[in-house]
C-alpha cells in the first residue's frame, strides 16, 4: 500500500507520461497529417503518406482518449474544470479529430479528385489544430485561468475564448506545432523514400529551427517578460485529503523559476528539448532516420517536462481566484482510486507498448508509390 | 440556481450525441464476431470465398467503425465540458473505469483493427486470425468497462459521501464490477450488438440473393447470420427479462413506469400488454392484462409485490423531507469545518442527501422549501409513464419478431431451401433498420428512466452540468446537428455504395461487378 503523497507525485507522473506519450505518438500522425498537403504532390504521393500511418494512427490516438480519462480518474476537479472552462477550445479540437477516423478511411474509398482533397484538407485539420490549441492551452496555464470555484466546488469560468489567444499562449501554440509538424516529419523521412522523403526531411528540418527557436523565447518571455506564476504560501499538508480552498496562493515573478532553483537538474529538460530537436535535424539529414525519431521524441518530454518541473505543484492556477488554484496535491482522486489506478496502468501499460511494438514490427519498412499502385483496393 | 434552460440543453445535446453514437457501436459489437467466425472457417478450409467474406464484411465493418470512433471521443469530452459538476462530484469512481476502458480495450481494439485491414499479405493465416479475434475482444471489453460506469449510475454501489472533498468516494472497487446493473446491462447490450450485426449480414446477403447475385457468397453469409442471429436473439430477450427483475429502486422505478403500474398490486401481479395511459389522473383507462407474469418477471416469487408509482412516490416523499436536513448540514459544515453538530445531523441524514438535493431545481434555500416545491420535487421522481410505455412495448415487439425471423432463417438454412424462399428474404431485407430502433429505444428507457437523476439517489441532472451560458450550448448544438448531419449522409452514401456493388469491390477477379482502378 503506498502512501498518498507518493501517490499524488506518482500520478503527476503517470499523467505526463501520458502526455508525453501521446505527443509521441499521436504525434507523430497528427505532424503526419499537417505535412501531407505539402510533401505529397500528387494522389500516388498522398497515398504514401496516408499509409505509412494508416494502420496505427488509430491506435495512437488512444494515447489521447487515455490521456483524458486518465485525468479523469485521477484528477476529477482539473478534468472538470478544464474541459468545461476551455469549451470552445475543446470542442475546436473535438471537432478537429473529426475528420480523421473519416478521412483516413473514406478518402481513396472513391475516385474523384475533389473528394479526396477534401479528404486531405480535412486530415490537415486533424492533424494540424489540436496540438496548436494544446500549446494555446499550455500557454494559459502558465499565466493563469480565469476560474473560480464556489464553497461547493462548482467551478465557473469567466473569460472568453479569444482571451485565450493571446500573445504569449500564441507562441506556446507555435512551440507545440512546430514540435509536432518536426515529428511527423522525421517519422515520414523513415518511412517513405525519394521525393516524399526529401521534402519531409528538409520540412522537418525547418520545423525543429522554429521549434527551438520558440521554445527559447517562450522561456526568455517568461523570465523578463512580466509573466508571474504562482506559489503556495500556506503550509501544505501533501497527505491531507483533497480540498483545493484550504490553502493561500500568491502571484511572484519566481514562481516558475522555484523549482529549477530549488532542483538545478532540471535544466537538462530544456537542454534535452533544444539538443534532441537539433540532432534530430542533423541526423535525419544525414540519413538516419531512426535515430533522429528517437531525438525528436527525446525532445519532445524535454519541452513537456520543461513546462510541466517549472509548474509543479500547479496543473491549473487561477488568474481570479489564486486560493482555488488547482494542484496536484488537493485536486486529486481519493487514496483507493489513485492506488487502484496507478496498479491498472502498471499492468496495462507494458503490454500496449508491446503489441504497439509488434505492429510496428509487422508494418515495417518503406510505403512507395508501387505499393500504393499493386493495394489500391486495400490501401488507404 | 441553474437555469432549466441550461439543463435541457446540456440534456438534449448529450441525448442527441449519445444515441448518435449508438447507431454504429451495436454493429461493430456484433460485426467483429461475425468476422472472427468467417475468419476462423477460412483458415480451417482455406477456401478463399471465406476470407473474401471476410474482407468485404470487414470493408463495410471499417466505414461503420469510422463514425464510432468519430462519436466516441465525443462522449468522452461531454462528461468534462457539459458535466463538470457530475465529473466533480463522481469522478472518483466514474473515472476508474473510463480509464482502464483505455487502457485495456480501446488501445487493444485500435491497434488490431490497423493490422486487421493492412496486415493481410504481412501476416501468417493463424496470425492474422488472432489479430482479429483481438480486435472482437477489445471492442467488447470497451462495452464491459463503460457499462460498469452505467450500470453504477443506476445503481450506485461501493462509494459513500465525503464531505471534506464535497464528493462520491469509492469505497469497494469489487462492488462496482459486480454491481448486478452492470453486468446485466452488458451481457443484454452486447447481445443486442450481435443481433444488430447479424440483422446487417443477413439482410444484405439477401438482398444478393433476392437479385440472384454473387449468390454462392451469399447463402454462405446468411447461414452464418441466421446462426449467430438466433443464439444473440435469444440471448437479448432472456437477459432482457434478467434486467427486469427489480435489483435496486432505479430499476423499481422504471419498472413502476414501463409497467404503468400506478398502484401496487396484489402479488404475483400480472404483466400489462397494452393500456390507455391517464398520465393526470393517475390511471390506466383500460388495460390488456396476463395475469401473474409481472410479478415473476420482477420478484422472482409469487409471494412478493412490486411497488407501484404512488407508493413510490409516497416513499420518495420521505426522503426528500428526511434530506432537507442533510442539505443544510452540509452547507453549516462547507461553511464551518468544525461544526461538529452539523456533522453529526448530516451523518444521521446522509442516505437522503441526494433526495434534499432534487430541492435545488426549485430554490437555493431548500431549509425554506415550500409544500408546492416539494410536491414538485416528489413528482419529478418518477419519469413520465408513456413514453416509458410505449418505448419498452416497441422494443420487446421488435426483439420478437427478429428471434423470430432468425428462427426461420435458421431453419430454411439447414434445409437448404432458402433461396428460394422470396417472401423470407424479402422480409429479411425489410427488417433490416429494426436493431437500431430496439436499440435506441432501449437506451431512452434506460436513461430517460433514470431522471431526475444522473447518480440514481445521489445526485439530480439539474446540479449535473457545467456552469455555461445556454448561447454556448446553443452554438455546440448547432456544430454537433451539422457535423453529424454531413457525416452521416456521407456514411450512408459510401455504405449503400460498397453494399449495393458488394463483393466485387474487393478486385479479387472472383464476384459479379468487378471494379478495375
Amino acid at each position: 500500500m503506498l502512501d498518498y503523497t507518493t501517490l499524488k507525485i506518482i500520478w503527476w507522473l503517470l499523467v505526463g507520461v501520458l502526455l508525453v506519450g501521446f505527443a509521441i505518438m499521436d504525434g507523430h500522425d497528427m505532424g503526419v497529417g499537417t505535412l501531407l498537403p505539402f510533401v505529397g504532390k500528387n494522389d500516388d504521393e498522398r497515398r504514401v503518406v496516408i499509409n505509412t500511418v494508416g494502420p496505427h494512427w488509430d491506435g495512437n490516438q488512444v494515447w489521447f482518449i487515455t490521456g483524458g480519462g486518465a485525468i479523469f480518474a485521477a484528477w476529477p476537479l482539473v478534468y472538470a474544470t478544464a474541459f468545461s472552462g476551455f469549451y470552445w477550445a475543446m470542442l475546436a479540437v473535438l471537432w478537429a479529430l473529426f475528420f480523421r477516423p473519416v478521412g483516413f478511411d473514406y478518402r481513396s474509398k472513391i475516385h474523384n479528385a475533389r473528394w479526396r482533397s477534401t479528404w486531405d484538407w480535412g486530415l490537415f485539420v486533424g492533424g494540424a489544430v489540436p496540438p496548436l490549441i494544446f500549446g494555446v492551452a499550455f500557454g494559459n496555464l502558465l499565466q493563469g485561468v480565469p476560474f473560480s470555484l464556489d464553497n461547493n466546488l462548482v467551478s465557473y469560468y469567466s473569460g472568453s475564448f479569444w482571451a485565450l489567444l493571446n500573445p504569449f499562449a500564441l507562441l506556446c501554440g507555435v512551440v507545440s506545432s512546430a514540435m509536432i509538424t518536426m515529428q511527423g516529419g522525421v517519422y515520414l523521412a523513415h518511412r517513405t523514400e525519394g521525393r516524399i522523403q526529401l521534402r519531409s526531411m528538409m520540412l522537418a528540418g525547418y520545423a525543429a529551427w522554429v521549434m527551438v527557436a520558440a521554445f527559447v523565447l517562450a522561456g526568455l518571455w517568461l523570465r523578463f517578460g512580466h509573466i508571474d506564476g504562482y506559489v503556495i504560501t500556506s503550509s501544505v499538508d501533501a497527505a491531507a485529503l483533497p480540498d483545493p480552498l484550504a490553502k493561500t496562493v500568491a502571484r511572484s515573478a519566481e514562481g516558475w523559476w522555484q523549482n529549477y532553483r530549488a532542483q538545478p537538474m532540471l535544466w537538462l529538460l530544456p537542454g534535452l528539448a533544444i539538443c534532441g530537436a537539433l540532432l534530430a535535424t542533423w541526423l535525419v539529414q544525414s540519413g538516419r532516420t531512426l535515430r533522429a525519431f528517437i531525438t525528436s521524441s527525446l525532445s519532445i518530454l524535454g519541452v513537456i517536462g520543461t513546462a510541466g518541473a517549472a509548474m509543479f505543484p500547479f496543473v491549473m492556477p487561477s488568474s481570479i481566484q489564486p486560493n482555488a488554484s488547482l494542484t496536484v496535491w488537493d485536486s486529486v482522486s481519493s487514496h483507493l482510486t489513485l492506488q487502484l489506478m496507478f496498479f491498472a496502468t502498471l499492468i496495462f501499460m507494458p503490454l500496449i507498448i508491446f503489441y504497439t511494438s509488434w505492429a510496428y514490427h509487422v508494418m515495417r519498412g518503406k510505403v512507395t508509390v508501387a505499393d500504393i499502385q499493386a493495394n489500391s483496393h486495400q490501401a488507404y | 440556481m441553474i437555469s432549466h434552460e441550461l439543463v435541457d440543453l446540456s440534456r438534449l445535446q448529450f441525448a442527441a450525441t449519445a444515441m448518435y453514437h449508438f447507431l454504429f457501436v451495436p454493429l461493430t459489437l456484433g460485426m467483429v464476431w461475425l468476422l472472427v467466425i468467417m475468419e476462423s472457417v477460412y483458415v480451417m478450409t482455406g477456401k478463399l470465398i471465406w476470407k473474401d467474406m471476410t474482407r468485404f464484411w470487414g470493408k463495410l465493418f471499417g466505414i461503420n467503425f469510422a463514425l464510432g470512433v468519430t462519436t466516441g471521443i465525443t462522449m468522452e469530452f461531454q462528461f468534462g465540458t457539459n458535466w463538470a459538476y457530475y465529473s466533480h462530484y463522481v469522478g472518483d469512481i466514474f473515472g476508474a473505469p473510463l480509464a482502464i476502458e483505455g487502457l485495456m480495450a480501446f488501445f487493444l481494439e485500435s491497434t488490431f483493427i490497423g493490422l486487421f485491414f493492412f496486415g493481410w499479405d504481412k501476416l501468417s493465416k493463424p496470425k492474422h486470425l488472432m489479430v482479429t479475434l483481438l480486435m472482437a475482444i477489445g471492442t467488447n471489453l470497451s462495452a464491459l468497462w463503460i457499462l460498469i460506469a452505467n450500470g453504477w449510475m443506476q445503481n450506485p454501489v461501493g462509494a459513500e459521501f465525503n464531505w471534506h472533498t464535497m464528493r462520491m468516494e469509492m469505497t469497494n472497487f469489487w462492488d462496482i464490477l459486480m454491481n448486478p446493473d452492470a453486468q446485466v446491462k452488458f451481457v443484454h447490450t452486447v447481445s443486442a450488438g450481435y443481433v444488430t450485426g447479424a440483422m446487417f449480414v443477413l439482410s444484405i446477403s439477401s438482398w444478393y440473393l433476392l437479385k440472384k447475385r454473387n449468390v454462392e457468397f451469399a447463402k454462405r453469409s446468411f447461414s452464418v447470420a441466421a446462426a449467430f442471429g438466433l443464439a444473440a436473439s435469444a440471448s437479448v430477450i432472456v437477459l432482457g427479462d434478467e434486467s427486469g427483475y427489480t435489483v435496486g429502486e432505479a430499476q423499481q422505478t422504471k419498472m413502476a413506469a414501463i409497467e404503468a403500474m400506478w398502484e401496487t398490486k396484489p402479488a404475483p401481479a400480472g404483466l400489462t400488454l397494452l393500456a390507455g395511459i391517464n398520465e393526470a389522473e393517475h390511471k390506466n383507462n383500460w388495460e390488456i392484462e396476463m395475469p401473474y407474469v409481472m410479478g415473476i418477471i420482477g420478484t422472482r416469487s409469487l409471494s412478493k409485490t412490486i411497488p407501484g408509482i404512488d407508493e413510490i412516490k409516497a416513499k420518495n416523499r420521505e426522503r426528500i423531507l428526511n434530506g432537507i436536513p442533510a442539505v443544510v448540514a452540509l452547507e453549516q459544515l462547507r461553511a464551518d469545518r468544525n461544526n461538529s453538530e452539523a456533522e453529526a445531523t448530516l451523518k444521521a441524514h446522509i442516505h437522503d442527501l441526494g433526495f434534499g438535493l432534487l430541492l435545488k431545481r426549485y430554490t437555493d434555500k431548500v431549509a425554506e422549501a415550500t409544500p408546492a416545491m416539494i410536491a414538485q420535487a416528489v413528482d419529478d421522481t418518477v419519469p413520465r409513464v408513456a413514453p416509458m410505455f410505449w418505448s419498452f412495448r416497441i422494443m420487446v415487439g421488435l426483439g420478437f419478431a427478429m428471434l423470430a425471423l432468425f428462427a426461420l432463417a435458421m431453419w430454411s438454412s439447414l434445409k437448404g431451401c432458402f433461396t428460394e424462399k422470396l417472401w423470407l428474404l424479402k422480409w429479411a431485407v425489410l427488417m433490416l433498420p429494426m436493431p437500431w430502433i430496439a436499440a435506441e429505444l432501449g437506451w431512452f428507457v434506460a436513461e430517460y428512466g433514470r431522471q431526475p437523476w444522473t447518480i440514481y439517489g445521489v445526485l439530480p441532472t439539474h446540479l449535473s452540468v457545467s456552469t455555461l451560458s445556454p448561447a454556448s450550448l446553443y452554438g455546440s448544438l448547432i456544430g454537433f446537428v451539422g457535423f453529424y448531419t454531413v457525416l452521416l449522409v456521407v456514411e450512408l452514401y459510401l455504405m449503400v455504395k460498397f453494399a449495393r456493388q458488394g463483393p466485387g469491390s474487393l478486385g479479387t477477379g472472383r464476384y459479379d461487378q468487378e471494379v478495375h482502378a
